[in-house]
């Protein structure tokens, strides 16, 4: 076999990988984009919630967008808050880009593939991510996102309040054990976990929502603190 | 058009070209060390803030929401502190969401 025949196979394995990891989380995502569908109907009716999933697929910022036309906050607040929220695509997309291959446009349609789950997932330590196991640990997540929405949208009248089922505490307990099974090493690490906590907490009552997370990420200049001694 | 599809299409645009954004411009190159220092920290400082904005933060902005998500993300972090496992200790945040939910 050709090294570069080997390359391929070995790059076929860590997609399948990623699909495999990325199904606990897709059964989590499906449960919260039911949450989604309950809460979007009432506001935007039963077709809109579910293309919404189908082409924005990103949790926090449908929830925030939504949240502001249930308010009465108008579409332009509406898309604001769903930028904000989005916005930390940014950094995580800088620290993919390294990793990948390819023409623009196929590094593009990779960037495509983040959501917070499968980008922390791949996320291989000294800022080298596995971006074939990303795209796979995206993968169940996608029909389980959108599912869920038409499932929520079409059968909200049984399951009645969401929040009752506890299921708005899913996403922040996954990210927790991503934090602590796979990032949080001692030293700079560690430090930059806890300040990027400090921030956020700090800034929570005071900015619209999406911008802690993003001022957060600053927290990782504390990076350079090591490599310049 | 209404506002609610105006939204969607903008933000599905917006989201698109921020998610492509760092790959198109930054990709195919390798990074200076300084740069890749500050790039290997990137996910604790975003994970971190997530869990406390999803756990305290209300979802519309601007102000604290302290329920009972703490009991449950409070519950997941001692269970994955005892290696549990993930999908134990997400289904206890949630178990223990809906537990506290109802007895308050």
């Amino acid at each position: 076999m050709s090294l570069q025949g080997s390359n391929q196979e070995h790059r076929r394995e860590r997609y399948r990988t990623g699909v495999r990891t990325g199904i606990p989380y897709a059964v989590a995502g499906l449960l919260v984009a039911i949450s989604f569908g309950v809460l979007a109907q009432p506001v935007m009716g039963n077709v809109a919630p579910i293309v919404m999933s189908a082409l924005m697929f990103a949790g926090a910022a449908q929830f925030a967008a939504v949240a502001v036309l249930a308010a009465g906050g108008g579409g332009a607040a509406a898309i604001a808050a769903g930028i904000l929220l989005n916005l930390r695509f940014g950094p995580m997309g800088v620290a993919l880009a390294p990793s990948l291959r390819g023409g623009r446009l196929s590094r593009a349609l990779t960037g495509q593939a983040m959501i917070d789950f499968s980008w922390a997932a791949a996320s291989r330590g000294g800022g080298s991510f596995d971006a074939p196991f990303m795209v796979g640990a995206t993968l169940p997540s996608y029909p389980a996102w959108v599912g869920g929405t038409a499932i929520g949208v079409f059968a909200g009248d049984l399951i009645g309040d969401p929040a009752r089922l506890g299921l708005d505490a899913l996403f922040p307990a996954f990210f927790l054990c991503l934090l602590v099974e796979g990032e949080l090493r001692p030293g700079i690490p560690a430090v930059v976990a806890a300040v990027g906590a400090a921030v956020a907490l700090a800034l929570i009552p005071f900015t619209p929502a999406g911008v802690p997370v993003i001022a957060a990420s600053a927290a990782a200049l504390l990076g350079l603190w090591r490599s310049e001694r | 058009m209404s506002e609610v599809w105006v939204t969607i299409i903008v933000l599905t645009v917006a989201t698109a070209v921020i998610k492509g954004a760092g790959p198109v411009l930054v990709g195919g190159r390798t990074l200076p060390p300084p740069a890749m220092a500050v790039v290997a920290v990137v996910a604790p400082a975003l994970l971190a803030a997530l869990v406390v904005v999803q756990t305290l933060g209300a979802p519309e902005g601007a102000a604290f929401e302290l329920d009972a998500r703490i009991a449950g993300v409070a519950a997941a972090a001692v269970a994955v502190s005892i290696r549990a496992g993930l999908l134990p200790a997400v289904a206890l945040a949630a178990i223990v969401t809906a537990t506290v939910r109802a007895l308050a």
